[in-house]
C-alpha cells in the first residue's frame, strides 16, 4: 500500500481559548487532488498553515511519509500559494523567482524560471518590478513562484483570488499538469465551483472539525451547494 | 555548512539589492547622521581640539545608535510586505541562515552610514581621523555586528507586533549598552593616544558581545519566526 503524501492526525490549533482547528485527521494519497472546503472561519487557512509549517499545531501530528524527507529538507518538497503573494515589491519578477529558486536550491534557474514567467503570462513584464504589478499580476507571479521548485506537495489557499477568467484557466491547468506528474494538491477555497472541478476528494471544515469527506463526485459537481447538505 | 553560506548569502543580497533600489533607509539614516553632527557642530567650539575629540566617542556613537535604529527597524518591516515573512519561515531557508543573512545586510548598511558619517564628523569638528582610520574601522565594524546582531534577533521577535517601530528600541537599547560603552570609551580611547593601555578590556568586551548574541541570534530565530 502506498504512503500517504500527507497524514494529519489529531491535529488541533488553540488561539488562547478559541479552537481552531479541533482533533482533525486526514490522508491524502499521492497523486490526487484534495479540495479543503468550509465557510469563513472553518479553519481551512489555519489547517494550511499548520502543514506548510508556519505555525505549529497545539497537538497532534503532521507527516508526509510519501515525500520521506527528514524535517530540514522537508519544506523543498512544498509549495504555497497563500493569502498574500510573497513576493518583494522592490525586485523585479525575475529576481523574485531568482531569490525563491536559489533558497529551495532549483537546478539551471535561469531556464525554469524564464519558463515560469512565460507560463504565467508576464514574459513582457520579467524586468519590471512586483511593485508595479496590478493584483491579478501578483497572483500569477505567486503561482510561478510555489511551482518553480516542482513541489511534491502544492497547497493552495483561495489561489483563483484576483485572477481573471484567462488567468482562472491557466491556474486550473497547471494544478492538473501537476496532479498529472504525481503531485499532490490540496486547495482551499470559497469557489466551489472552482475547487470540485479540479479536486478528486472533498473535505468539509466546519467549526475546525471534518464534516464531510470523501470522493468528488458529478453529482457534487453539478450542484456543489448540496456540499453543505451532505455536511448535515 | 554550504548550504547555509549560500541561503544566508541569497538572503543578504536580496536585501541589500531591495535596499539599493530605492536606499529609503540609506537616505534616512544618513540624512539623520548629518543632521545632528551638523546642529551639534553649532553647539561645540570646534577649535578646542582636546575637548571635541573626548566627546568623540559618545557624538558618533549616539548617531550611530539612531541612525541604526533606522536600518534595523526597516529590516523586518520589509518582510511584512505581501507578507513575505511567511515565504521565508515556509522556504527551506533554516532561521540560523536567515539571521545570519539579515543580520549582514544591516551590518553592510549600518557600517556605510557610520563610514559616511566619518569624514562629516571630521569636517565640521576639526578633527584628523585619518591617522587613526584602521582602529576606528575595528571598532566600528564590531559596534555595528553588535547593533545588527541583538536588532535582527529582535526585529523578529517584534515583527508581527503593531508597535514594533516603537518596542524594537526599548528592547534593543538596554541590551545594546554594554556594547555602546565599550564603543564609545574605545572610540574616546582611539582619540587619546595615552588611554591605550585600557582598550584591551573594552575590545574584549565588545568581542564577546558579538559572539554570544551571534549565537542567540542564530539559536533563537527558528523558534521565534515559527512560534504562535
Amino acid at each position: 500500500m502506498k504512503s500517504p503524501a500527507i497524514l494529519a492526525r489529531g491535529v488541533t490549533k488553540y488561539f488562547g481559548d478559541f479552537p481552531a482547528l479541533r482533533r482533525v485527521d486526514l490522508e491524502v494519497a499521492p497523486g490526487r487532488v484534495l479540495a479543503l472546503l468550509g465557510r469563513n472561519g472553518a479553519g481551512k487557512t489555519t489547517f494550511l498553515r499548520v502543514l506548510a509549517g508556519l505555525t505549529p499545531p497545539t497537538d497532534g501530528e503532521i507527516a508526509f511519509p510519501a515525500v520521506g524527507a527528514d524535517s530540514a529538507s522537508l519544506r523543498r518538497h512544498i509549495g504555497v500559494v497563500g493569502h498574500g503573494p510573497w513576493i518583494y515589491d522592490d525586485l523585479t519578477a525575475e529576481e523574485n523567482l531568482r531569490f525563491f529558486g536559489s533558497l529551495y536550491e532549483v537546478e539551471d534557474v535561469e531556464r525554469k524560471l524564464a519558463e515560469w514567467i512565460d507560463k504565467v503570462g508576464l514574459s513582457r513584464f520579467r524586468r519590471s518590478r512586483a511593485g508595479e504589478f496590478s493584483r491579478g499580476m501578483r497572483q500569477r507571479l505567486a503561482i510561478a513562484r510555489a511551482f518553480l521548485h516542482e513541489p511534491a506537495v502544492l497547497l493552495l489557499d483561495e489561489p483563483w483570488t484576483a485572477l481573471d477568467d484567462r488567468a482562472m484557466r491557466l491556474l486550473s491547468s497547471l494544478a492538473a499538469e501537476a496532479r498529472g506528474r504525481g503531485r499532490t494538491v490540496v486547495i482551499c477555497s470559497h469557489q466551489l465551483s472552482e475547487a470540485l472541478a479540479l479536486a478528486d476528494e472533498v473535505a468539509l471544515l466546519d467549526r475546525g472539525r471534518i464534516a464531510f469527506r470523501g470522493p468528488n463526485d458529478d453529482a457534487l459537481r453539478s450542484a456543489p451547494e448540496s456540499l453543505y447538505e451532505r455536511m448535515a | 555548512m554550504k548550504r547555509f553560506v549560500s541561503q544566508a548569502w541569497t538572503i543578504a543580497r536580496k536585501d541589500l539589492r531591495s535596499e539599493m533600489r530605492n536606499r529609503e533607509v540609506l537616505n534616512a539614516a544618513l540624512s539623520f547622521a548629518l543632521a545632528v553632527l551638523l546642529m551639534f557642530s553649532f553647539a561645540f567650539d570646534p577649535n578646542s581640539g582636546a575637548e571635541t575629540r573626548s566627546l568623540a566617542g559618545g557624538l558618533l556613537w549616539m548617531v550611530y545608535l539612531f541612525a541604526g535604529m533606522l536600518v534595523l527597524n526597516r529590516s523586518f518591516a520589509r518582510e511584512k510586505t505581501n507578507e513575505c515573512l511567511e515565504a521565508l519561515v515556509a522556504s527551506p531557508a533554516s532561521g540560523d541562515a536567515v539571521f545570519l543573512g539579515k543580520t549582514f545586510a544591516n551590518w553592510v548598511l549600518i557600517l556605510a552610514v557610520e563610514l559616511i558619517s566619518l569624514p562629516i564628523f571630521g569636517v565640521f569638528f576639526d578633527v584628523s581621523w585619518t591617522p587613526h582610520a584602521a582602529p576606528l574601522l575595528g571598532v566600528f565594524a564590531l559596534g555595528a555586528w553588535a547593533f545588527a546582531a541583538v536588532g535582527t534577533t529582535f526585529g523578529a521577535v517584534t515583527a508581527n507586533n503593531r508597535l514594533r517601530e516603537l518596542m524594537l528600541p526599548l528592547l534593543l537599547f538596554p541590551i545594546c549598552l554594554p556594547a555602546l560603552i565599550a564603543c564609545v570609551s574605545l572610540t574616546w580611547g582611539i582619540f587619546q593616544p595615552e588611554a591605550v593601555a585600557e582598550l584591551g578590556a573594552w575590545a574584549r568586551l565588545l568581542v564577546g558581545f558579538d559572539v554570544i548574541y551571534s549565537l542567540l541570534g542564530i539559536l533563537l530565530l527558528d523558534y521565534v519566526l515559527t512560534a504562535g
